[in-house]
């Protein structure tokens, strides 16, 4: 199945370029931008069962854990672009895996959601409960995400390490961008795009 | 009829032998005016010659890759749980072709076989030969039988330094390479296990050098000590623990050298069966022919100049357990594909039985190289 926040990375990728895709999972996008954009590139991803599945697609997968890091692989600016969809939060040094994005491409390019959502603040603030949503549907001790941040935290790290946001773009559970979404993203907005470089 | 042979079976198969009436020039200098070669295929060729498939053995290994030779026969080829019916090299669609490599002694041209020049055996003066050779005599093979392109040249081990060669010197013959549990060169320790297994058959006093034909004995305990050494490194620490533990043969300690535990018992077995049907000289042959593969040697030691004309795709796998050509080596394999901007795929298949896993029918294993294949014609 295609997600809908696919088109709008595939919006932001030049025809022809290169694309590493960072915990690539079945290589949905790669297949996507392959087909729609003739990008060439590799899928990272450490899970077996997605790494079959990618091969199944004839997509250049390498099975392998990048938060040891990329310098073993690529030099700097190997590729046009490293993605990384819904997976910052699961990284365990998200700022590191930022700036090793943009050692190896030339634009950055990740997804992930808002902890600062409200029905998330509603969870934590009212409640006093871990929140679980469409977004972030696991439980707190059996969840992957262990990095969460709201976009504020996000653009204050971009800042933090010289990153220029290029093109931001938000998003509810479903994928869909509406006005309310531009009006207050931090409280409103479920998942944003990033497409951001070096200053 | 053999109960053995289901129906995703070859079924019975006959081995051909051909005579290549080609020069075929070594690494070593020397030639090799004509040469034969001994292979098995499996499933049909067709017509436009794009369905081949070419599997290369390891140290051990020989041309029966697949099926049985006769009805009596218990175990089939090598590699049975790969090749076949429904299997990731689907003899359905694929022309498979599994051939003894020169230098060998299951039928191809080696150390036991009639040098035309001297009417005798060559014995140890049967040159040394090199991955390259090998795949040079192999190019040729698939000439013969008029395969210009290869839709995968595939192998494990030793075979797999073939599979990578082949992707070399050969960038237009074929369109896949499948490298599994291999190594782009050896490491220190790997040339020492194998410097070990020669010592061992060169100074058993039956080892004549290598002239033991002449005098009707066989270096029997070098070769056998050879096999123990080379069996322990292809199996994993985990994986004797699960097979023999410290269980005892007979449940006591006999104080005495004599066989005490069941991995000892299995050992000399091993070693056994091996010195039946292997030859000392091609062993010798076969571990110097590891040692010496390195394609980036000419490429100033960088493999991924070596790799910039290749023009296929690559799967590389390797497996978890595996302390003889570790993950690490087939990452660095990978690492020079993706830096010379190859399409290539990499998985690490959990396994705990050491570098013979490449042998084991482990389902992630085989579904790996089934959607790798899938994609290939």
């Amino acid at each position: 199945m295609e997600r809908k926040d696919f088109k709008f990375i595939s919006e932001w990728i030049e025809k022809d370029s290169t694309v590493l895709d960072l915990g690539c999972g079945d290589s949905t996008l790669l297949d996507f931008l392959r087909i729609n954009k003739n990008v060439s590139g590799y899928g990272f991803e450490k899970d077996i069962d997605k790494v079959q599945q990618s091969i199944n697609k004839n997509i250049s997968v390498i099975q392998a854990d990048f938060n040891s890091g990329l310098d073993q692989y690529f030099d700097q600016n190997f590729f046009d672009y490293a993605v990384m969809t819904q997976a910052l939060q699961e990284n365990k040094n998200p700022d590191k895996i930022i700036l090793e994005m943009l050692r190896v491409a030339k634009e950055g390019i990740v997804t992930f959601p808002n902890m600062g959502h409200w029905k998330n603040r509603l969870q934590l603030g009212l409640f006093g409960k871990m929140p679980i949503s469409n977004s972030l549907p696991n439980n707190w001790f059996d969840t992957p995400n262990i990095h969460l941040c709201t976009f504020k935290d996000f653009e204050r790290l971009c800042e933090d390490l010289s990153i220029t946001i290029l093109d931001k773009k938000v998003l509810n559970s479903s994928y869909n961008s509406n006005k309310l979404l531009s009006f207050l993203p931090n409280f409103f907005g479920e998942i944003a795009l990033y497409r951001f470089k070096k200053s | 009829m053999n109960d053995n042979i289901k129906p995703n079976s070859v079924g019975i198969v006959e081995p051909k032998t051909i005579e290549i009436k080609e020069t075929l020039k070594l690494d070593c200098g020397k030639t090799l005016e004509s040469f034969e070669l001994i292979y098995e295929t499996y499933g049909t060729l067709n017509s436009d010659k794009s369905n081949a498939i070419l599997i290369c053995h390891a140290l051990s290994g020989d041309h029966h890759a697949a099926g049985y030779h006769n009805e009596d026969d218990k175990k089939p080829g090598w590699w049975d749980s790969c090749i076949g019916p429904g299997k990731p090299f689907d003899t359905n669609k694929f022309f498979v072709v599994s051939l003894n490599n020169i230098g060998g002694c299951r039928g191809s041209s080696g150390p036991n076989s009639i040098n035309k020049k001297t009417g005798k055996e060559f014995g140890p003066d049967f040159p040394i030969v090199t991955v390259k050779d090998w795949v040079n005599s192999q190019k040729l093979l698939g000439d013969c039988l008029g395969i210009n392109c290869w839709a995968c040249v595939v192998g494990g081990s030793l075979g797999g330094m073939q599979a990578l060669q082949w992707a070399i010197s050969y960038p237009e013959n074929l369109k896949n390479s499948i490298i599994v549990a291999a190594a782009a060169k050896l490491s220190a320790q790997n040339i020492a296990f194998n410097e070990v297994a020669r010592q061992a058959i060169i100074t058993d006093p039956d080892f004549h050098d290598g002239h033991y034909n002449n005098h009707g004995v066989i270096p029997k305990r070098g070769l056998s000590i050879a096999r123990m050494l080379g069996h322990i490194t292809y199996l994993s620490d985990d994986s004797m623990r699960q097979k023999f533990g410290r269980d005892l043969r007979e449940g006591k300690l006999h104080f005495g050298y004599d066989v005490d535990f069941q991995v000892e018992s299995y050992l000399r077995y091993q070693a056994q069966a091996f010195v039946e049907r292997f030859d000392a000289n091609t062993y010798l042959l076969m571990t110097k022919a590891l040692d010496y593969f390195d394609p980036a040697e000419e490429f100033n030691g960088d493999l991924s100049l070596a790799f910039e004309k290749t023009n296929s795709r690559f799967l590389v796998v390797s497996f978890t357990s595996d302390w003889r050509f570790s993950s690490s080596k087939s990452h660095e394999i990978v690492k020079s594909l993706v830096k010379a901007r190859k399409n290539v795929s990499y998985a690490e298949i959990e396994a705990n039985q050491g570098h013979d896993a490449f042998l084991m029918p482990i389902p992630d294993y085989l579904k790996v190289l089934s959607n790798f294949i899938k994609n290939v014609i």
